[in-house]
């Protein structure tokens, strides 16, 4: 099980053929609150880098890009009624899809944990 | 002698005010007041009709069966009811607006009085146009006002507020360009821009491209002339720009657009501040909407209506949208659809039901007629120079990103308030507190906690020195560590700052009784 | 100038402050070659009160107010009676010279009058939730269409040939850059079929009740059939008072309410400013354009109201907006709400009664004309009749008999020997009978 970043602040945490997809802590500490998600209906089929969701704070709206191509399993039903599980485990219970994978090699391309710290530090 | 019996004392004692809990929750002279739902009760109401029965012979079996849920309240009540809750509200009658970009200067009630001349608000749209003809005079005249402030051939009336007026141009531009056969699909806007630009270019079908800003806060030419190009349909320029500067390089900035064949549309948001002393046609701008209810004063009525003609250049003028007002002999004619328009005409469409915002035209005429030529200039002058005067008399105390002169409104970021753990945003509520409503806040985006004051021409000098003095106390206060009171700021409003997150999380937008 | 406070021993003291000669230096950014001095603006000096009123006076004088003769014209906009504290509430400093409420801890009058007005708006039209409105009737129902189109994320809107022609060409000019636009032929006086048109990329069918011709629809079969196709149902009501008397759109299956409040609070105005209405479904409040008011609490845990959902706008999604709207129509939507307070349950019921009843009593009257013909069926508070002849002509004959009688349906293109005839609460026994014998005469 390993997870992945992409420079736009998305997490994608892989189990065989199937990633899980989310927002990092720092993307929520800048967008404050959440109060809206819009996620994927299963099924959707995703290149990488489509909007694949949509989230807001009362400030400030984002898309959600998807970190890989694939298609669409599952959405986090729960997000709808409780959107602040985003800002409280944005990388555990706040996850918002998960997708069957496309083509792995398109991971190779994204950040490891440590470098997406770098990453972020150096914003 | 007869002594008074009464004993009341008539000096005012030292009791401390400020704390003081009351039974009615209401504090003096502001009171909490209920929903109209909360107060309404069956069997009132605030108006006196008979009682008609109706049958059902021509209602098409529609007849409403259900109650409506509206509550009653007889006459007082309402009144009560509405002047009670304005009470909860700034407003510029009651002090100085300092919001950039918004334009709150006095309203003259005279044009609110004309305004309400029978023959203005009791006429109706589609009245046979013989009985409008004073109606159509008076558009005609706003319409030689307008043209010949801007020095501009031509103006479309209908667009109901800025952002209509802005999609209106948009939208005479993307005609002309169909109507040449071309193929163009950029529109290039400065990232300072009113978040309006993108959204109506996008919404007429265009790609927004972002144009860079210099370090002095105008457009990097460098950038321009990178992204200009065959494809560029318009850019989108509002000048003086919103960080309330002008753009220097207006006339090589239209010659460039020109060159590539688009279009230059101006917002004219801020034309208060050159109106009476610059015509954007000699800047070679194609199309500008003009709002009213800024640059003319038309009420802002806590958020609309407003109105937003738009003017335009000989070669945009044929596309302009329905309805058309031509002159001919014997009087005016208003022309409201395609098949009518004179030769050489095609209109891309129709904005609006109707013919436009009449209300605000006759408050707009009225206010030009009142100014005139020299009035608005000197208007113009004024409001330059009461926002310089402001930038000079604070530039000392808090930070200003842009060397002056600024045009309308004088522009400071947060540079100053950096480790003293106020915000922007506990600066700009800490003036409620004062007395204040406060400047705009974080726009324009391009700079860091930016503050915007839009002092106007209505101020006197002895608001704008209280005004300058409230603030310069206010950031002194800040400098020397004494911020408890803007943490959490406002305190002295009818309200407290409000949980928005709450609001958007769970909306509740309309009143349900508890059950 | 009255306007102007500043005196020039003040503009200089300024100067001095800023630290300029005079104030062309302010304006030392303006290029020379743009720089136009007072001559080069053909335009008079300023004028004192009395002067600008007998200017503009002059003009109002031309045209001829609706309260001024026997008056019938409707076709979207009606003449009505607004009680004289409507006007005096909206007059109200705090009301009238506000901005947008966007500082929320003094602005409470406007959010909580807001919210209020979305509550009256949602109970009128019998729908869930309601926004704090747009700029028309017209307007509306074209961001109606956007919305259908979005929510559906299908290209195709079904417009009723019943829609009133402005606001079809409104809707066009628009929603044909996101999507296709199918009308429907007019068909005076009766519904059309419009069920064939509807397939699986109709995002919605658009259908006003009562239609311009003033025709009341049955909306059940409308809604059930583009349901079953998948698409919503767009309900058009440029006469707000009939909601007082006939069945609301939102218990009749609608998805989508719009409507042009003018009738209530506001005066006719030639056309402007009036005010939008949008009402929908719960389930679609995200994807609503325009202001919201939402109730909230502040920091000592006080009730207050806030604009909330606003990232769907403009000054925050920018180019990804759900639509470029900045302004709602504030005043007039308090003017519409301060009204419908005034009248309650009772007084709009009793309203709206009123309105039919005098309509009905004037069908009957022209309807026993010869030549003349009621071709409306059910109807509210307008209807339209069949003359002999042209209606254009026959409206300019009545006029010249001091009658307004009406809004020839070829000023909308349709055909030239109909006439759109509404009768209000305004209208007296007086006017009926000058209408009815005008037109025996001239026929």
């Amino acid at each position: 099980m390993t997870t992945y970043y992409t420079d736009q602040h998305e997490w994608i945490r892989v189990e065989g053929d199937e990633g899980t997809v989310g927002i990092t802590g720092h993307a929520t500490e800048q967008l404050g609150d959440v109060v809206f998600v819009e996620t994927p209906s299963a099924g959707k089929v995703l290149k990488k880098g489509d909007e694949a969701a949509v989230v807001e704070s009362v400030k400030a709206a984002s898309e959600v890009y998807a970190p890989v191509g694939g298609t669409v399993t599952a959405a986090n039903e729960d997000l709808s009624g409780d959107p602040a599980k985003v800002n409280a485990a944005p990388e555990g219970d706040g996850w918002f899809f998960k997708i069957k994978i496309a083509d792995k090699a398109e991971l190779s391309q994204l950040m490891t944990e440590d470098k997406y710290k770098e990453f972020v530090a150096g914003l | 002698m007869a002594l008074n019996s009464q004993g009341r004392p008539s000096q005012p004692g030292t009791a401390e005010a400020s704390a003081l809990p009351t039974i009615s929750g209401d504090r003096g002279l502001d009171h909490e007041e209920p929903l109209i739902f909360e107060l309404g009760r069956d069997g009132k109401c605030g108006v006196d009709f008979p009682d008609v029965k109706v049958g059902d012979t021509h209602l098409g079996g529609l007849r409403r069966k259900g109650k409506i849920g509206l509550p009653g309240l007889s006459e007082p009540e309402v009144v009560r009811h509405y002047v009670r809750l304005s009470r909860n509200n700034y407003s510029i009658d009651a002090g100085l607006y300092p919001l950039g970009s918004c334009t709150m200067k006095h309203n003259p009630r005279l044009n609110e009085k004309l305004a309400r001349l029978p023959g203005f608000a009791d006429l109706h749209p589609l009245a046979p146009q013989s009985a409008a003809q004073g109606a159509l005079a008076l558009m005609s005249e706003l319409a030689r006002w307008l043209t010949t402030m801007t020095g501009m051939p031509a103006v479309t009336m209908s667009p109901k507020a800025g952002a209509h007026g802005e999609l209106c141009g948009i939208l005479t531009i993307r005609a002309a360009i169909e109507a040449k056969g071309e193929k163009r699909t950029r529109v290039l806007i400065p990232e300072s821009a009113h978040g309006t630009n993108p959204a109506t270019a996008a919404f007429a079908g265009f790609t927004v491209d972002e144009v860079k800003a210099t370090p002095e806060g105008r457009v990097d030419m460098d950038s321009l002339r990178s992204k200009i190009g065959p494809d560029v349909a318009a850019f989108m320029l509002t000048n003086p720009n919103t960080c309330g500067l002008f753009e220097r390089d207006i006339v090589e900035i239209a010659k460039l657009i020109h060159e590539a064949g688009a279009y230059f549309y101006a917002d004219g948001a801020n034309f208060n501040a050159i109106a009476g002393r610059v015509k954007p046609g000699d800047l070679g701008v194609d199309a500008m909407h003009i709002n009213l209810h800024k640059t003319f004063s038309t009420p802002h009525g806590g958020g609309g209506p407003g109105a937003g003609p738009v003017v335009l250049s000989e070669r945009l003028r044929p596309f302009a949208p329905l309805p058309l007002l031509v002159l001919e002999k014997g009087g005016i004619r208003l022309i409201e659809d395609r098949d009518s328009a004179p030769e050489g005409y095609k209109p891309f469409g129709r904005m609006a039901a109707f013919h436009g915002q009449m209300g605000m035209f006759v408050r707009a005429l009225s206010y030009m007629l009142s100014h005139g030529g020299n009035g608005i200039r000197q208007a113009s002058e004024d409001a330059v120079l009461a926002a310089n005067y402001v930038l000079a008399s604070l530039k000392d105390v808090m930070s200003a990103p842009f060397e002056g002169p600024c045009m309308h409104e004088a522009l400071f970021d947060d540079t100053w308030l950096h480790d003293t753990g106020v915000t922007t945003l506990d600066f700009a509520k800490a003036m409620i507190d004062e007395g204040y409503h406060p400047m705009t806040m974080y726009f324009p985006l391009v700079v860091h906690g930016a503050m915007l004051i839009e002092p106007t021409e209505s101020e006197s000098k002895e608001s704008l020195d209280r005004f300058i003095a409230v603030l310069r106390g206010m950031a002194e206060e800040v400098k020397a560590g004494k911020t408890e009171r803007f943490e959490g700021a406002p305190r002295l409003a009818p309200r407290r700052r409000l949980d928005e997150t709450a609001a958007s999380r769970k909306p509740v937008l309309k009143y349900q009784a508890a059950e | 100038m009255r306007y102007l406070p500043l005196t020039a021993d003040d503009r200089a003291a300024m100067l001095a402050k800023i630290g300029v000669k005079d104030v062309d230096a302010l304006f030392r950014d303006v290029p020379k070659s743009a720089q136009a001095p007072r001559e080069a603006f053909d335009l008079p000096d300023a004028k004192g009160e009395i002067e600008v009123e007998r200017i503009l006076s002059r003009f109002a004088a031309r045209n001829v107010a609706a309260s001024d003769v026997p008056f019938f014209c409707g076709a979207g906009a009606y003449k009505h009676h607004v009680p004289a504290t409507v006007d005096h509430l909206i007059q109200r400093s705090e009301f009238l010279t506000s901005y947008t409420p966007y500082q929320p801890e003094i602005s409470q009058g406007t959010l909580q009058a807001l919210f209020e007005f979305q509550t009256q708006v949602a109970a009128l039209t019998g729908m869930e939730v309601a926004n704090a409105s747009l700029y028309d009737g017209s307007t509306a129902t074209a961001e109606a269409v956007l919305m259908a189109m979005r929510v559906t994320k299908r290209p195709k809107a079904i417009l009723s040939g019943g829609l009133h022609k402005q606001y079809i060409e409104t809707v066009e000019t628009v929603a044909n850059l996101h999507g296709v636009i199918k009308r429907a032929m007019a068909s005076p006086g009766r519904a059309e079929d419009l069920l064939p048109l509807i397939d699986d990329q109709t995002a919605c069918v658009v259908v006003q009740s009562p239609d311009v011709f003033g025709l009341i629809r049955d909306l059940k079969p409308l809604a059930d059939a583009a349901h079953a196709k998948g698409a919503l149902l767009v309900v058009v009501v440029t006469e707000v008072v009939s909601l007082g008397l006939i069945t609301p759109p939102g218990e009749q299956g609608a998805d989508i309410v719009v409507a042009e409040g003018q009738s209530l609070g506001n005066g006719l105005n030639f056309g402007g400013p009036y005010v939008g209405l949008f009402a929908v479904r719960e389930k679609f409040i995200r994807q609503m354009p325009g202001r919201l008011a939402g109730q909230t609490v502040d920091a000592d845990g006080r009730r207050g109201f806030v604009l909330t959902l606003s990232t769907r706008e403009q000054h925050i999604r920018r180019d990804k907006a759900t639509s470029n709207i900045c302004t709602n129509s504030g005043l007039c939507a308090l003017a519409f709400s301060i009204h419908l307070s005034l009248l309650g349950e009772e007084g709009f019921t009793k309203l709206a009664a009123i309105n039919h009843s005098r309509a009905v009593e004037l069908a009957d009257k022209l309807n026993a004309i010869p030549g003349v013909s009621v071709i409306t069926p059910a109807f509210f508070n307008e209807f339209t009749i069949k003359l002999p002849r042209s209606a254009a002509e026959v409206v300019e004959e009545l006029a010249m008999k001091g009658v307004l009688a009406g809004v020839p349906a070829s000023r909308l293109g349709y055909a030239d020997d109909l006439l759109i005839v509404a009768a209000t609460e305004t209208n007296t026994d007086e006017d009926i009978a000058a209408f009815v014998k005008a037109l025996e005469e001239v026929l």
